[in-house]
């Protein structure tokens, strides 16, 4: 069946297949992971499952998005 | 708590830049050096919450300018609290300003999110199926969405927990944001994670093969 707006209402249902970290865990090492990004490392080898959890959480989500926005932004001042 | 446990390669007490080496110190010392320590940190912790009401602004038109300021500084003065309280588990695995901006960002955010659910009810019901009601291409592509509609609603009726079905619908189905169900549950954002994450895991389970037709 063709119909991505099917296939991403099943993931928001769903969340994400494989194993992923908790809201706790995320929070903790969200620095690190958002400072590796903007390093352009690879985060998710060294954080495994943040990248899940971020697919799963919105709200998690959007605090990443922030962080590394704000961050990003400053980076480059 | 953990949805999952890794084995990932944690490198504990990183050797600190000199710029996060300085803040600690001043904050961990007494007198003027500290009090001027802390004014700094409130100012980049405003700083943050500020960038984040900013960001959100045009998704709360019902907000007027004065009203997201105290907005921001309340983040701000409760990021600094948590900051201060929090200052040992501060590992040096970035660089604690980076560490300091995500309270802020955060306490704003989650501020955000709350006032915008002020003085509404929490669905704990399926307010609308939306994007699983969409029209498709053909007779055989909407038989097997309705079908697949049908094993989703029947699994989350009688595979999940009155409390796992009530968690699931509310943040996967109509959208509430996880901290504020948190607050109206009385529980913590982890925790009510948890239970997503197992009510998603016995969905997929109870869906099994049906989820192969949208691969």
């Amino acid at each position: 069946m063709e119909h991505p707006e099917l296939k991403q209402a099943l993931g928001r249902l769903l969340g994400p297949e494989g194993p992923e970290i908790g809201c706790d865990e995320c929070f903790e090492d969200l620095d690190r992971y958002v400072e590796l990004e903007l390093a352009g490392r690879n985060a998710e080898a060294q954080l495994p499952g943040f990248k899940a959890h971020l697919y799963g959480c919105p709200a998690c989500r959007e605090d990443y998005e922030s962080l590394k926005a704000f961050v990003g932004e400053k980076q480059a001042l | 708590m953990s949805v999952a446990s890794f084995a990932a390669p944690v490198e504990l007490h990183a050797a600190l830049d000199d710029e996060s080496r300085a803040w600690l110190a001043d904050l961990r010392s007494r007198g003027a050096a500290h009090d001027d320590a802390v004014g700094r940190l409130h100012e980049l912790l405003l700083r943050a919450a500020r960038f984040e009401v900013a960001r959100r602004r045009p998704t709360l038109p019902h907000l007027r300018g004065n009203e997201l300021d105290d907005i921001a500084l309340e983040a701000a003065d409760d990021a600094l609290m948590s900051v201060l309280a929090r200052l040992d588990d501060f590992r040096g695995l970035s660089r604690f300003t980076t560490w300091v901006y995500k309270f802020g960002l955060y306490e704003a955010a989650a501020k955000l999110r709350r006032r915008a659910w002020q003085g509404r009810e929490i669905p704990l019901e399926p307010e609308s199926w939306g994007v699983f009601e969409t029209a498709s291409r053909g007779p055989h592509e909407k038989l097997e969405q309705s079908e697949l509609l049908e094993a989703v609603k029947d699994g989350i009726e009688t595979a999940l927990t009155p409390h796992q079905r009530e968690v699931l619908v509310a943040l996967a189905v109509n959208g509430v944001p996880i901290d504020v169900l948190a607050e109206r549950l009385e529980t913590t954002r982890g925790a009510l994670y948890k239970t997503l994450h197992d009510a998603r895991r016995k969905l997929r389970e109870e869906l099994g093969p049906r989820l192969e037709v949208i691969d």
